[in-house]
């Protein structure tokens, strides 16, 4: 990512006040077609369609949630994300995202490969459990890591998988999928060196 | 706003089942300004027993069926859009049906009256619209019975359409909805003022059509509205049980809007009506339901009820899935209510938002075109 690139990044990041948003806002190409699984009150596609005049569709299961998003205009379905992609046709999507999402969900590994199936290339944004704090919290607490970023007692956490950068590459590596682009953050900022260490936030925009 | 229902006569209406209807009527009312590109017409679909009085208020002083959704500021703005809403072919409130009189014998057609689909009544929508000068509707939508003519709008004529509203509805009935108009019919046909339908000038089989009302309406609520409304609250001159009195609240209720229904509907109407809806079925003539409603290009917002168990969500589902399966443009949100199938009519608030929501960004897409 070059320093002259993000132009529209403040504005994203104003409207939407989440970093990984502000990525994705900025690496969708106009005019593609987008999926977003858990759109939430769909935030990010209602910006996509006003800034990059993409065609939106959303998957969340909050139903108070999926009614905002329709209210705003956005084609939001309202279902469980892991069933709900069977349903959509090979490659109908340019880009398929899963935005904090992957480390809730049940079968993440089957996730990601329908998202691949339905979508030309996916974007996945997770937190990074291999971050210094999560390590320094467990290592000297003893117990379930917990942090800024990581709230949650261990038995209401709504994360059941627990990845790192380097568990995500690693499995991109095995499944041979291609990484096109690789975004770390912590908070704001963009992370140069040892991301699996200083990354809060990694954003992978991967294909088959 | 006051409104008032207009006819128009078309020459002639050629039928599914291979009868042409000549002259046919349509009583309609529209609300609101066609504007300039005639780009912002709303085709409303009533339910089964609706009529053309969907909003404002009629001469006689009563709102429409849908006051509550159309109107200045409302779901359906009538600021913004020019809405439009027709009675069904075989209905009983201006359109040609089978109380209409047969130009053939200066009779009421009766049971004469040729047996009509929900393909027909929007083929006759579809002259009224042409007859406006709109060459493609923004939204055609409806709850129940309107869903379905929303559905079959949208595949009958992909071009005229760019969305598709369709609200507690179905693509096709199910055993238990056929079970249920059966009773309604049986109950009509049972009463000897029926007189297989040819009681136009005589005594109306009102019994019969009012029984029919009472097991539409229980149908209309769910188990928890009933309790809600009326629990097992009797009537305060209840003399204990008795079949010449009327014990329960419940009961009360069901025999007011069963004899209300008779002075506003015409028995045969609810048969034909009845019957097209029974025999609707999107998917008819194809492989799956997914190739049928692939011919609709448009926007789709579908909405069910969670306590709708006459037209449940999984039917709701099923059309959104058939669409997703064919990535078409479709957005769905079952939304959380106690009444019944009759929330389409109640719960305003939350389908206004989405509704007023989902037409605008339509009409964005319209006009970038």
């Amino acid at each position: 990512m070059s320093a002259a690139e993000p132009r529209r990044r403040p504005k994203v990041h104003e409207i939407l006040g989440r970093s990984d948003y502000a990525i994705i806002g900025e690496i969708i190409d106009p005019g593609s077609m987008v999926l977003d699984l858990g759109c939430g009150e769909a935030e990010l596609l209602a910006w996509l369609v006003e800034n990059k005049d993409i065609r939106a569709r959303g998957v969340e299961i909050d139903a108070a949630k999926v009614r905002v998003a329709i209210a705003r205009g956005v084609s939001v379905y309202q279902g469980d994300l892991e069933q709900s992609l069977e349903g959509y046709p090979d490659q109908a999507f340019d880009y398929v995202i899963l935005s904090q999402t992957l480390q809730e969900s049940l079968r993440p590994l089957k996730v990601l490969r329908e998202m691949l199936r339905v979508g030309k290339r996916a974007i996945v944004a997770f937190p990074n459990f291999g971050h210094w704090r999560v390590r320094w919290s467990h290592l000297v607490s003893g117990r379930a890591p917990q942090t800024a970023l990581f709230p949650h007692n261990w038995y209401d956490s709504p994360n059941v998988h627990f990845l790192t950068v380097d568990d995500f590459e690693s499995l991109a590596g095995k499944e041979s999928w291609t990484v096109e682009k690789r975004i770390f953050l912590r908070g704001p900022h963009q992370v140069g060196v040892l991301p699996n260490l200083l990354a809060e936030v990694a954003v992978y925009q991967i294909r088959r | 706003m006051t409104t008032e229902t207009k006819i128009v006569r078309f020459d002639s209406l050629k039928l599914d089942c291979g009868v042409t209807l000549a002259p046919v009527d349509v009583a309609y009312e529209s609300y609101g300004e066609l504007n300039q590109d005639r780009s912002n017409a709303i085709l409303i679909e009533h339910a089964f027993s609706g009529d053309a009085h969907a909003a404002g208020i009629g001469p006689d002083g009563k709102p429409g069926w849908w006051d509550n959704m159309i109107g200045p500021g409302k779901g359906f703005d009538t600021d913004k859009y020019f809405v439009i809403c027709s009675n069904v072919l075989s209905g009983c409130r201006g359109t040609t049906g089978p109380s209409s009189i047969n130009p053939a014998t200066g009779c009421p057609y009766g049971s004469s009256f040729p047996a009509v689909t929900i393909g027909d009544m929007v083929r006759l929508q579809n002259k009224l619209i042409n007859h406006l000068g709109i060459k493609r509707l923004l939204s055609v939508s409806g709850g129940s019975m309107g869903g379905m003519q929303a559905l079959e709008w949208a595949v009958a004529y992909p071009d005229q359409v760019a969305s598709a509203i369709p609200i507690a509805s179905t693509a096709r009935h199910s055993a238990m909805q056929i079970a249920f108009h059966e009773v309604g019919r049986q109950a009509i046909m049972a009463d000897p003022d029926w007189n297989t339908g040819n009681y136009y000038g005589s005594r109306m089989p009102a019994r019969g059509l009012s029984v029919a009302r009472m097991v539409g309406h229980i149908t209309y609520m769910s188990d928890d509205s009933m309790r809600e409304k009326f629990g097992r609250r009797q009537r305060e001159k209840n003399g204990g049980p008795g079949f010449d009195s009327v014990d329960f609240e419940v009961e009360s209720y069901l025999r007011y809007r069963g004899s209300q229904f008779v002075d506003r509907f015409d028995a045969n109407s609810y048969l034909y009506i009845t019957k097209a809806m029974d025999y609707y079925d999107l998917s008819a003539g194809y492989p799956s339901l997914a190739a049928s409603i692939e011919r609709a290009t448009c926007r789709f917002l579908v909405l069910s009820f969670t306590s709708d168990w006459l037209y449940p969500s999984y039917q709701s589902l099923e059309i959104v899935n058939a669409l997703r399966g064919r990535n078409r443009d479709v957005a769905y949100c079952e939304l959380t209510s106690n009444y019944g199938h009759d929330a389409f009519l109640v719960e305003v608030g939350e389908q206004a938002e989405m509704v007023g929501g989902f037409l605008a960004r339509t009409l964005k897409e319209v006009a970038r075109r």
